[in-house]
C-alpha cells in the first residue's frame, strides 16, 4: 500500500510538469509579456519606457528560456521559465500582478471556502442519497417516474437562478438571513445557511438522479433478488444490500472532490461576498491578474491528483476485494 | 442588400449539412433505424425532439445575416451604395422591426408608461416629475383603460391567424404522414402551440412590449429571441470541434495500445487536471488580448464579437474532450479484444480498414449519447462564463448576458422581474427538452440499458 502509494505520487510529477508547461506556453508564448504589459497598462498610457519599466516591477524582463547573458548556473536560473514556473514546485507563488504575497491570501482564504464548501458537500451528499434511496423504493411506478422528470427539471435550471432566487426569496422577501456577507467572530452561521441551502438545492437534480442510477444498477443484481427470495424487507434490502454496493461508484465520484473544495466555489462565493478563494480567482480573471491564475491552476491540479489518490485508497477501504499494487 | 456569411454562419451551417448526410447514412442500418424508431415512438421523443427542432430553426433563421442598403445620402451624386452598418438576420425581417423599437430605459411587460420618472412640461408649460410615456407602445391608444380590451382583441385576431397557419401546416404533414405509426399528433400539437405563439408575439409586440423592457430600453422578449442563435450555435459548435480530438486519440489509444495509449492517457489526465473554469477564462483573456491588439482583422463590430464568439467554441471544445476520450478508449479496448477483430486481423486486413469498418461504427452511440448530453451543459455553462465576464461578447445577445445584467435588478425597488424570467425561459425550455431527449437517446442506443430493459 505504502509502497503504492509513493509511486502514484511519482506519477504525478509529470503531470505536473506537464501543467507547468501548458501554463507557461499559454501565458508567456502565446501572449508575450509585452501583450500583456499594454493590456495592464491600459491602452493610453503604452510608452517603450512604461512596458519596460512595468516588465521590471514584475520580473518579466528577463528571457523565456535560456539567458545567454548571465555567468553559470544563472543561464537557466535568471529566466522567466525558472522563476515564474518553475519556483511554484517549491510551493513560492510570488507575488500577484498588484503586488500582494499569493501564499499568504492563499493560507487565510482558504478558511472561509472551507466553512462554505465541506458543509455544502457533506449535507448535499446525505440529502442527495436519502432523495434517491427513496425514489428507489418507488421503482417503476408513476412517482418514480415523475420524480425522475423533477430531477431533470431541476438540473435544467441554470446555477444563477438559484443563487438569485434563493437571495431574491430567503433574504429579501422574507428577511431571514443577510443577503450577503461574511463575518468569521460574530454568528458566521449566519452568513453560511443562505449559501449552503443555495448549494444543496442546486446540487438535488443531478445528484439525486446519479444516486438513483447507480442504486437501480445494484438493485437488478442476483444478491437483492436471493434477499427478497429469503423474506428479507425492502427496508433492508435497501439499506444493507444495495447502499453498501453501490458505495464504490459512489466513491469514484466523491472522493477526487474533496481536496478541491479547498478551492471553493466561483459563484457561491462571489454572489456571497465570502472572501475566499473562489472570489480571489473571479477578482484574478476579472482584473486579469495572470499570477493568480497561473498559481491557481497549479494549486488545483495538485488537489485534483491528490483525489485521484485518495479515491483508490478509499476503494480498499469500501471494497475487501480490491488491492492495490 | 448585401448577404454577409459570418464565420460562426458558415460553420454551423455546414454542421446541418454533414448532419444531415450523417443521418441519411445512418437510415440504411437496420440497427440504427430500430433504435431510432423507439426513440421516436414515444411522446416524449417527439415532443422534445420538436421543441429542439424549433429552437434550431429559429437559430438558422437568425444566421442569415445580411446589411441593409443605406439610401444615398442627399446631395452626393454617386454610383456607390452605402450598407448598413448593423447586421439584420432573416429572424429580425420576420420579426418586423421587433428589436429596433428602443425605450429609454425599464418598462413593464404591457407598461404604457416607463418604469422611471423623468422631468416633463404639462401641457400648461409647467414642470413636473411623471412617468413618461413609451414610445412605442399604446400609442394607437386614446384612453389608457383601453389597454386590456385592445390586448385581448388583438390577441383573439392573432391567434385566429395562428390556428390558420397552424392547420396549413400540420394539415400538409398529416397527408404525409397519416399511415405512420409514430406517435406524430404529439409533435404536432408542440408545432401548433409555437406557431400561435410566433403569430401572437409578432402581432402584439408591434404595439406592445410583451416581456417589457431592459436597462438599455431594448424589449426583452427580442434579446431572449436573439440568444436562442447563440445558445444552440455554442452548444453544437463546441461539441463538433471536441469530437474529432477525442474521437481520434480515443480510438488510437484504444487500439494501437503500448506508446500510443500511454501520451494520450497522459494528455488527458494532465488537462482533466487543471480546474476547468480558469483554463477556459485564462484562454479567453489571452485571446481577448490579441483582439484588442489587432483590431484591424475586423471591418466590422458583429465580426468582432463573431471572432470571439468561435474562439470561444473552440477553447470549450479544446478543453472538454478528455471525457469523451476516455469513454471511448474503453470501449475500443474492448472492442479490440472481440473475435471479429481478431479474425480481420488474421485475414491481414489493414489497420485504417478494421478501425472504419470495425471498431468506428461500434463507438458511434457513445459519441451520439455525449453530443446530446453536453449540448445542454454547454447552454449552462455559457450562462456562467458570461457572468465571470469571459463568455460571448456583450454586443452579441445571449442568455447568459442578460442574466449577468439583470442580476440585481430582483433586488431593486420596485422589482424589475422580467429580464430574468425571459432569460429563464427560454432556456430552460431548450435545456429541458435536450436533456429529456438525450435521456431517450441514451436508453435506446446504450447497450447496457436496453439489456436491462430485455431482461425485465
Amino acid at each position: 500500500m505504502f509502497a503504492y502509494i509513493v509511486r502514484r505520487m511519482l506519477y504525478a510529477i509529470p503531470i505536473l510538469i506537464g501543467v507547468n508547461l501548458l501554463t507557461f506556453t499559454l501565458f508567456f508564448v502565446v501572449n508575450s509579456p509585452d501583450d500583456m504589459a499594454v493590456s495592464q497598462l491600459g491602452e493610453k498610457y503604452v510608452t517603450p519606457e512604461a512596458i519596460a519599466t512595468w516588465k521590471k516591477k514584475n520580473g518579466y524582463d528577463k528571457p523565456l528560456f535560456v539567458n545567454a547573458g548571465a555567468e553559470g548556473s544563472e543561464v537557466l536560473t535568471d529566466t522567466i521559465f525558472f522563476s515564474k514556473s518553475l519556483k511554484l514546485f517549491a510551493f513560492d507563488f510570488g507575488r500577484s500582478e498588484s503586488g500582494r504575497d499569493i501564499t499568504t491570501d492563499v493560507a487565510t482564504r482558504m478558511w472561509p471556502s472551507l466553512a462554505v464548501a465541506l458543509p455544502n458537500f457533506a449535507i448535499g451528499i446525505w440529502v442527495n442519497i436519502c432523495v434517491a434511496l427513496m425514489v428507489v423504493m418507488f421503482h417503476a411506478t408513476r412517482l418514480d417516474r415523475w420524480a425522475v422528470f423533477v430531477f431533470v427539471s431541476l438540473m435544467s435550471i441554470s446555477y444563477l437562478f438559484y443563487i438569485i432566487g434563493g437571495q431574491f426569496l430567503v433574504a429579501k422577501t422574507w428577511k431571514l438571513v443577510p443577503i450577503s456577507g461574511f463575518n468569521i467572530e460574530a454568528q458566521p452561521w449566519k452568513f453560511l445557511i443562505l449559501p449552503v441551502l443555495v448549494g444543496v438545492v442546486a446540487g438535488i437534480g443531478s445528484g439525486a438522479r446519479w444516486y438513483r442510477t447507480l442504486f437501480l444498477e445494484e438493485a437488478n443484481q442476483d444478491y437483492v433478488r436471493t434477499a427478497r427470495a429469503k423474506g428479507a424487507s425492502e427496508i433492508s434490502i435497501l439499506f444493507k444490500h444495495i447502499l453498501p454496493n453501490a458505495l464504490i461508484p459512489i466513491l469514484t465520484g466523491v472522493v477526487v472532490l474533496i481536496p478541491s473544495l479547498f478551492m471553493g466555489s466561483l459563484l457561491i462565493e462571489s454572489f456571497f461576498g465570502i472572501p475566499g478563494l473562489g472570489s480571489y480567482m473571479l477578482d484574478a480573471i476579472k482584473s486579469q491578474d495572470f499570477a493568480i491564475v497561473r498559481s491557481m491552476v497549479f494549486i488545483g491540479s495538485i488537489l485534483y491528483i491528490i483525489g485521484l489518490i485518495l479515491t483508490d485508497i478509499s476503494y480498499t477501504w469500501a471494497d475487501p476485494r480490491v488491492r492495490l499494487n | 442588400m448585401k448577404p454577409i456569411l459570418l464565420w460562426s454562419d458558415a460553420l454551423i451551417f455546414l454542421l446541418v449539412i454533414a448532419l444531415c448526410l450523417f443521418f441519411y447514412r445512418l437510415r440504411r442500418d437496420p440497427q440504427t433505424r430500430e433504435r431510432w424508431g423507439e426513440v421516436f415512438s414515444s411522446r416524449l421523443g417527439m415532443v422534445t425532439f420538436t421543441v429542439i427542432l424549433v429552437y434550431v430553426g429559429v437559430a438558422l433563421l437568425d444566421s442569415l445575416h445580411f446589411r441593409r442598403a443605406l439610401e444615398a445620402p442627399e446631395g452626393l451624386e454617386t454610383e456607390e451604395i452605402f450598407y448598413d452598418n448593423k447586421v439584420t438576420s432573416v429572424l429580425d425581417v420576420m420579426l418586423l422591426g421587433m428589436g429596433d423599437r428602443f425605450e429609454r430605459t425599464y418598462s413593464a411587460p404591457f407598461a404604457l408608461k416607463s418604469f422611471e420618472k423623468k422631468n416633463m412640461k404639462d401641457e400648461q408649460g409647467n414642470a413636473i416629475r411623471d412617468f413618461p410615456p413609451l414610445e412605442h407602445a399604446g400609442r394607437h391608444l386614446e384612453d389608457p383603460a383601453e389597454r386590456w380590451p385592445d390586448v385581448a382583441a388583438r390577441s383573439l385576431t392573432a391567434l385566429l391567424w395562428g390556428v390558420l397557419a397552424a392547420a396549413v401546416i400540420i394539415g400538409l404533414q398529416w397527408l404525409a404522414l397519416r399511415r405512420s405509426t409514430n406517435p406524430w399528433y404529439a409533435s404536432w400539437g408542440v408545432q401548433a402551440v409555437v406557431i400561435c405563439l410566433f403569430v401572437w408575439m409578432v402581432n402584439i409586440s408591434r404595439y406592445y412590449h410583451i416581456l417589457g423592457t431592459d436597462l438599455g430600453g431594448t424589449d426583452v422578449m427580442y434579446q431572449s429571441l436573439k440568444g436562442v442563435r447563440t445558445g444552440v450555435l455554442l452548444g453544437t459548435l463546441s461539441t463538433l470541434i471536441m469530437l474529432p480530438i477525442a474521437v481520434t486519440l480515443g480510438v488510437m489509444a484504444g487500439y494501437f495500445k503500448g506508446w500510443v495509449d500511454d501520451v494520450v492517457q497522459y494528455l488527458y489526465t494532465t488537462l482533466s487536471s487543471i480546474p476547468g473554469i480558469l483554463l477556459i477564462a485564462a484562454s479567453v483573456l489571452l485571446f481577448q488580448v490579441y483582439i484588442d491588439l489587432n483590431p484591424d482583422f475586423f471591418s466590422i463590430g458583429m465580426e468582432k464579437a463573431d471572432a470571439r464568439f468561435i474562439a470561444l467554441c473552440f477553447i470549450l471544445g479544446v478543453t472538454s474532450w478528455s471525457t469523451l476520450c476516455r469513454l471511448i478508449r474503453a470501449e475500443t479496448l474492448k472492442i479490440s479484444q472481440l473475435g471479429y477483430v481478431q479474425a480481420a486481423h488474421a485475414f491481414g486486413v489493414s489497420h485504417s480498414r478494421i478501425l472504419g469498418r470495425h471498431v468506428l461504427p461500434n463507438v458511434v452511440h457513445i459519441i451520439l449519447i455525449t453530443f446530446v448530453l453536453d449540448f445542454s451543459a454547454l447552454v449552462l455553462a455559457e450562462a456562467v462564463l458570461s457572468y465571470i465576464g469571459v463568455g460571448i461578447d456583450p454586443s452579441m445577445g445571449s442568455w447568459g448576458n442578460m442574466i449577468n445584467g439583470a442580476r440585481s435588478e430582483l433586488s431593486r425597488e420596485p422589482t424589475v422581474w422580467w429580464t430574468l424570467t425571459g432569460a429563464f425561459f427560454f432556456m430552460f425550455a431548450l435545456v429541458l427538452a435536450a436533456n429529456l431527449f438525450s435521456d431517450l437517446v441514451r436508453d435506446a442506443f446504450d447497450p447496457r440499458t436496453s439489456m436491462r430493459r430485455s431482461e425485465a
